[in-house]
Protein backbone atom coordinates (compact mmCIF):
# COMPACT_ATOMS: atom_id res chain seq x y z
CA UNK A 1 0.00 0.00 0.00
CA UNK A 2 1.47 3.29 -1.06
CA UNK A 3 1.10 6.18 1.31
CA UNK A 4 0.51 9.57 -0.23
CA UNK A 5 3.91 11.27 -0.31
CA UNK A 6 2.61 14.26 1.54
CA UNK A 7 0.99 12.27 4.33
CA UNK A 8 3.96 10.19 5.24
CA UNK A 9 6.12 12.83 6.95
CA UNK A 10 3.21 13.75 9.20
CA UNK A 11 2.61 10.13 10.08
CA UNK A 12 6.23 9.87 11.10
CA UNK A 13 5.98 12.90 13.30
CA UNK A 14 2.48 12.28 14.64
CA UNK A 15 1.28 15.40 12.83
CA UNK A 16 3.69 17.66 14.67
CA UNK A 17 5.69 20.25 12.82
CA UNK A 18 7.27 22.06 15.75
CA UNK A 19 9.93 20.98 18.17
CA UNK A 20 10.70 21.98 21.71
CA UNK A 21 14.42 22.25 21.29
CA UNK A 22 16.43 24.79 19.41
CA UNK A 23 17.65 22.67 16.54
CA UNK A 24 19.59 24.72 14.04
CA UNK A 25 21.10 23.10 10.97
CA UNK A 26 24.52 23.11 12.65
CA UNK A 27 23.37 22.09 16.14
CA UNK A 28 25.33 19.04 17.27
CA UNK A 29 23.53 15.90 18.39
CA UNK A 30 24.82 12.66 19.89
CA UNK A 31 23.60 9.45 21.49
CA UNK A 32 24.76 9.29 25.13
CA UNK A 33 24.43 5.51 25.35
CA UNK A 34 23.39 3.28 22.50
CA UNK A 35 20.54 0.88 23.16
CA UNK A 36 20.17 -1.73 20.40
CA UNK A 37 16.83 -2.99 21.72
CA UNK A 38 15.46 0.54 21.71
CA UNK A 39 16.76 1.07 18.17
CA UNK A 40 15.03 -2.12 17.04
CA UNK A 41 11.67 -0.75 18.07
CA UNK A 42 11.95 2.49 16.10
CA UNK A 43 10.52 3.30 12.68
CA UNK A 44 13.20 3.15 9.98
CA UNK A 45 13.72 6.94 9.80
CA UNK A 46 14.04 7.35 13.56
CA UNK A 47 16.22 4.29 13.79
CA UNK A 48 18.55 5.58 11.10
CA UNK A 49 18.90 8.96 12.79
CA UNK A 50 19.44 7.33 16.19
CA UNK A 51 22.14 5.05 14.84
CA UNK A 52 23.92 7.76 12.88
CA UNK A 53 23.96 10.04 15.93
CA UNK A 54 26.22 7.57 17.73
CA UNK A 55 28.94 9.80 16.27
CA UNK A 56 28.43 13.43 17.24
CA UNK A 57 27.21 15.29 14.20
CA UNK A 58 25.04 18.17 13.11
CA UNK A 59 21.33 18.08 12.39
CA UNK A 60 22.09 18.79 8.72
CA UNK A 61 24.57 15.90 8.50
CA UNK A 62 22.07 13.54 10.07
CA UNK A 63 19.36 14.70 7.70
CA UNK A 64 21.66 14.25 4.70
CA UNK A 65 23.12 10.89 5.66
CA UNK A 66 19.70 9.44 6.41
CA UNK A 67 17.87 11.01 3.48
CA UNK A 68 15.27 12.42 5.87
CA UNK A 69 14.11 16.00 5.29
CA UNK A 70 15.30 18.63 7.74
CA UNK A 71 11.84 19.24 9.16
CA UNK A 72 11.17 15.58 9.89
CA UNK A 73 14.72 15.17 11.22
CA UNK A 74 14.11 17.98 13.70
CA UNK A 75 10.85 16.53 14.97
CA UNK A 76 12.27 13.02 15.39
CA UNK A 77 15.42 14.27 17.13
CA UNK A 78 13.28 16.43 19.39
CA UNK A 79 11.30 13.35 20.41
CA UNK A 80 14.42 11.29 20.99
CA UNK A 81 15.86 14.11 23.07
CA UNK A 82 12.67 14.41 25.14
CA UNK A 83 13.20 10.83 26.28
CA UNK A 84 16.95 11.41 26.72
CA UNK A 85 17.77 9.01 23.91
CA UNK A 86 19.78 11.67 22.12
CA UNK A 87 21.61 14.62 23.54
CA UNK A 88 21.23 17.99 21.88
CA UNK A 89 24.48 19.74 22.62
CA UNK A 90 23.80 22.89 24.53
CA UNK A 91 25.07 26.07 23.00
CA UNK A 92 28.14 26.83 25.00
CA UNK A 93 27.83 30.42 23.94
CA UNK A 94 24.78 32.59 24.41
CA UNK A 95 25.11 34.16 21.01
CA UNK A 96 26.97 33.46 17.75
CA UNK A 97 28.48 36.91 18.33
CA UNK A 98 30.01 35.88 21.65
CA UNK A 99 33.45 37.46 21.82
CA UNK A 100 35.24 34.34 23.01
CA UNK A 101 33.61 32.17 20.34
CA UNK A 102 34.49 34.64 17.58
CA UNK A 103 38.08 34.80 18.77
CA UNK A 104 38.40 31.03 18.87
CA UNK A 105 37.02 30.65 15.35
CA UNK A 106 39.23 33.47 14.06
CA UNK A 107 42.34 31.99 15.65
CA UNK A 108 41.50 28.55 14.30
CA UNK A 109 41.08 29.96 10.79
CA UNK A 110 44.33 31.91 11.06
CA UNK A 111 46.13 28.63 11.65
CA UNK A 112 44.80 27.48 8.26
CA UNK A 113 45.60 30.71 6.45
CA UNK B 1 12.80 5.81 2.50
CA UNK B 2 15.21 3.48 4.18
CA UNK B 3 17.57 3.70 7.08
CA UNK B 4 20.87 5.40 6.50
CA UNK B 5 23.53 3.76 4.47
CA UNK B 6 27.18 3.61 5.24
CA UNK B 7 28.99 4.10 8.45
CA UNK B 8 29.42 7.41 10.19
CA UNK B 9 32.30 9.27 8.62
CA UNK B 10 34.67 11.49 10.49
CA UNK B 11 34.92 11.44 14.22
CA UNK B 12 34.14 14.76 15.81
CA UNK B 13 33.77 13.62 19.38
CA UNK B 14 36.54 14.50 21.75
CA UNK B 15 37.48 11.68 24.03
CA UNK B 16 38.09 13.72 27.15
CA UNK B 17 34.45 14.19 27.99
CA UNK B 18 34.00 17.79 26.88
CA UNK B 19 30.83 18.47 24.98
CA UNK B 20 31.62 19.80 21.53
CA UNK B 21 29.79 22.79 20.19
CA UNK B 22 29.53 24.29 16.74
CA UNK B 23 29.64 27.59 14.90
CA UNK B 24 28.38 28.45 11.45
CA UNK B 25 29.30 30.76 8.59
CA UNK B 26 26.97 31.02 5.60
CA UNK B 27 28.36 31.19 2.07
CA UNK B 28 25.96 32.93 -0.30
CA UNK B 29 25.95 34.11 -3.89
CA UNK B 30 24.37 33.24 -7.19
CA UNK B 31 24.49 29.96 -9.01
CA UNK B 32 27.95 29.07 -10.30
CA UNK B 33 29.96 31.71 -8.43
CA UNK B 34 32.06 29.11 -6.63
CA UNK B 35 30.28 28.43 -3.33
CA UNK B 36 30.81 24.68 -3.47
CA UNK B 37 34.45 25.15 -4.49
CA UNK B 38 34.98 27.43 -1.51
CA UNK B 39 33.41 24.95 0.89
CA UNK B 40 35.47 22.07 -0.59
CA UNK B 41 38.68 24.03 -0.19
CA UNK B 42 38.43 24.14 3.57
CA UNK B 43 36.09 21.33 4.58
CA UNK B 44 37.60 18.21 6.13
CA UNK B 45 34.80 16.13 4.63
CA UNK B 46 33.68 16.20 1.01
CA UNK B 47 30.95 18.84 0.80
CA UNK B 48 27.62 17.24 1.45
CA UNK B 49 25.18 18.07 -1.27
CA UNK B 50 21.75 17.15 -0.15
CA UNK B 51 18.19 17.80 -1.07
CA UNK B 52 17.28 18.35 2.50
CA UNK B 53 14.28 20.60 2.37
CA UNK B 54 11.06 19.14 1.20
CA UNK B 55 8.83 22.07 1.60
CA UNK B 56 5.39 23.35 0.91
CA UNK B 57 6.87 26.82 0.50
CA UNK B 58 7.82 26.14 -3.07
CA UNK B 59 4.46 24.76 -4.11
CA UNK B 60 2.81 27.93 -5.44
CA UNK B 61 5.68 28.27 -7.85
CA UNK B 62 5.47 24.70 -8.98
CA UNK B 63 1.77 24.93 -9.65
CA UNK B 64 2.65 27.28 -12.48
CA UNK B 65 4.81 24.66 -14.06
CA UNK B 66 3.00 21.38 -14.59
CA UNK B 67 6.23 19.90 -15.92
CA UNK B 68 7.68 19.68 -12.43
CA UNK B 69 6.97 16.54 -10.48
CA UNK B 70 6.09 17.73 -7.03
CA UNK B 71 7.53 14.70 -5.33
CA UNK B 72 10.90 15.97 -6.41
CA UNK B 73 10.28 19.47 -5.08
CA UNK B 74 13.32 19.69 -2.92
CA UNK B 75 15.91 22.32 -2.29
CA UNK B 76 19.53 21.41 -2.55
CA UNK B 77 22.04 22.77 -0.11
CA UNK B 78 25.65 21.95 0.40
CA UNK B 79 27.80 22.27 3.40
CA UNK B 80 31.13 21.32 4.87
CA UNK B 81 32.78 21.07 8.23
CA UNK B 82 36.11 21.96 9.78
CA UNK B 83 37.26 21.18 13.30
CA UNK B 84 38.58 24.36 14.90
CA UNK B 85 39.45 22.76 18.23
CA UNK B 86 38.71 19.51 20.05
CA UNK B 87 35.42 20.93 21.23
CA UNK B 88 34.55 23.33 18.42
CA UNK B 89 33.43 22.57 14.87
CA UNK B 90 32.92 25.23 12.21
CA UNK B 91 30.21 24.52 9.65
CA UNK B 92 30.05 26.26 6.28
CA UNK B 93 26.66 26.27 4.65
CA UNK B 94 26.13 27.25 1.03
CA UNK B 95 22.78 28.84 0.28
CA UNK B 96 20.48 27.59 -2.43
CA UNK B 97 20.92 29.99 -5.34
CA UNK B 98 17.41 30.93 -6.32
CA UNK B 99 15.55 33.76 -4.67
CA UNK B 100 12.42 31.64 -4.32
CA UNK B 101 14.20 29.72 -1.58
CA UNK B 102 14.52 32.68 0.75
CA UNK B 103 12.56 31.05 3.59
CA UNK B 104 15.38 28.49 3.65
CA UNK B 105 17.94 31.28 3.74
CA UNK B 106 16.32 32.48 6.96
CA UNK B 107 16.57 28.98 8.36
CA UNK B 108 20.20 28.60 7.28
CA UNK B 109 21.22 31.99 8.63
CA UNK B 110 19.68 31.52 12.07
CA UNK B 111 22.53 31.36 14.55
CA UNK B 112 25.24 32.15 11.97
CA UNK B 113 28.21 34.20 13.17
CA UNK B 114 28.59 35.77 9.75
CA UNK B 115 28.14 35.38 6.02
CA UNK B 116 30.35 35.62 2.97
CA UNK B 117 28.67 36.65 -0.29
CA UNK B 118 30.72 35.37 -3.19
CA UNK B 119 30.67 37.26 -6.49
CA UNK B 120 31.92 36.52 -9.98
CA UNK B 121 32.91 39.81 -11.63
CA UNK B 122 31.86 38.46 -15.02
CA UNK B 123 28.34 38.01 -13.69
CA UNK B 124 27.88 40.42 -10.81
CA UNK B 125 24.12 40.31 -11.24
CA UNK B 126 24.11 36.65 -10.17
CA UNK B 127 24.89 37.80 -6.63
CA UNK B 128 22.65 40.89 -6.42
CA UNK B 129 19.92 38.95 -4.66
CA UNK B 130 22.32 37.65 -2.02
CA UNK B 131 23.74 41.13 -1.33
CA UNK B 132 20.24 42.54 -1.06
CA UNK B 133 19.21 39.77 1.31
CA UNK B 134 22.01 40.44 3.77
CA UNK B 135 21.68 44.21 3.48
CA UNK B 136 17.94 44.32 3.98
CA UNK B 137 16.49 41.08 5.28
CA UNK B 138 19.05 39.69 7.68
CA UNK B 139 20.86 40.79 10.82
CA UNK B 140 23.80 38.49 10.12
CA UNK B 141 26.96 40.55 9.52
CA UNK B 142 28.40 39.88 6.07
CA UNK B 143 31.39 40.52 3.86
CA UNK B 144 31.57 40.27 0.08
CA UNK B 145 34.32 38.32 -1.66
CA UNK B 146 35.31 38.49 -5.33
CA UNK B 147 36.17 35.03 -6.55
CA UNK B 148 39.46 35.33 -8.41
CA UNK B 149 38.84 32.71 -11.05
CA UNK B 150 42.19 31.33 -12.15
CA UNK B 151 43.83 33.61 -9.58
CA UNK B 152 43.28 36.73 -11.68
CA UNK B 153 41.75 39.95 -10.50
CA UNK B 154 40.14 41.56 -13.51
CA UNK B 155 38.44 44.53 -11.85
CA UNK B 156 39.39 47.09 -9.24
CA UNK B 157 37.61 46.37 -6.00
CA UNK B 158 36.42 49.99 -5.89
CA UNK B 159 34.61 49.43 -9.17
CA UNK B 160 33.07 46.22 -7.88
CA UNK B 161 31.94 48.00 -4.74
CA UNK B 162 30.29 50.67 -6.81
CA UNK B 163 28.64 48.20 -9.17
CA UNK B 164 27.20 46.31 -6.20
CA UNK B 165 26.21 49.57 -4.43
CA UNK B 166 27.88 48.20 -1.31
CA UNK B 167 27.82 50.30 1.84
CA UNK B 168 31.27 51.48 2.92
CA UNK B 169 31.11 49.41 6.12
CA UNK B 170 30.76 46.10 4.26
CA UNK B 171 34.23 44.58 3.76
CA UNK B 172 35.07 43.72 0.16
CA UNK B 173 37.62 40.93 -0.16
CA UNK B 174 39.15 38.91 -2.98
CA UNK B 175 40.20 35.28 -2.95
CA UNK B 176 40.90 32.39 -5.26
CA UNK B 177 38.41 30.09 -3.57
CA UNK B 178 40.25 26.96 -4.72
CA UNK B 179 43.01 27.88 -2.26
CA UNK B 180 42.42 26.74 1.33
CA UNK B 181 44.65 29.49 2.74
CA UNK B 182 42.86 32.18 0.75
CA UNK B 183 39.48 30.85 1.88
CA UNK B 184 40.63 30.80 5.50
CA UNK B 185 41.77 34.43 5.21
CA UNK B 186 38.45 35.46 3.67
CA UNK B 187 36.61 33.74 6.52
CA UNK B 188 38.86 35.52 9.01
CA UNK B 189 37.66 38.71 7.31
CA UNK B 190 34.06 37.69 7.97
CA UNK B 191 34.72 36.88 11.63
CA UNK B 192 36.64 40.11 12.21
CA UNK B 193 33.86 42.10 10.59
CA UNK B 194 31.37 40.45 12.94
CA UNK B 195 33.64 41.31 15.88
CA UNK B 196 33.84 44.97 14.93
CA UNK B 197 30.21 45.40 13.90
CA UNK B 198 28.74 43.65 16.93
CA UNK B 199 31.10 45.42 19.37
CA UNK B 200 29.56 48.72 18.38
CA UNK B 201 26.06 47.67 19.34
Amino acid sequence: MATHWKVRPYLLTGGRTHVRHRLLVHTLVSVPYYDAAFAGGLLPEARGLYEQARVTRSVAELSASCGVSLGVTRVILGDLAASDRVRIHPETYDSPYDRNLLERVRDGLLRLA
Amino acid sequence: MTACSGSPEGETVPTDGTVPTSAKIVVAGGFGVGKTTLVSAISEIPPINTEAWMTAASEPVDHLDPGIDKRTTTVAMDFGRRAIADDLVLYLFGTPGQARFWPMWDDLCRGAMGALVLVDTRRLDASFAAVNYFEQDSDVPFAVCVNLFHGRQTHHLDDVREALSLSPEVPLLAADVREPGAVARALVGVVEHTMSSTARQ
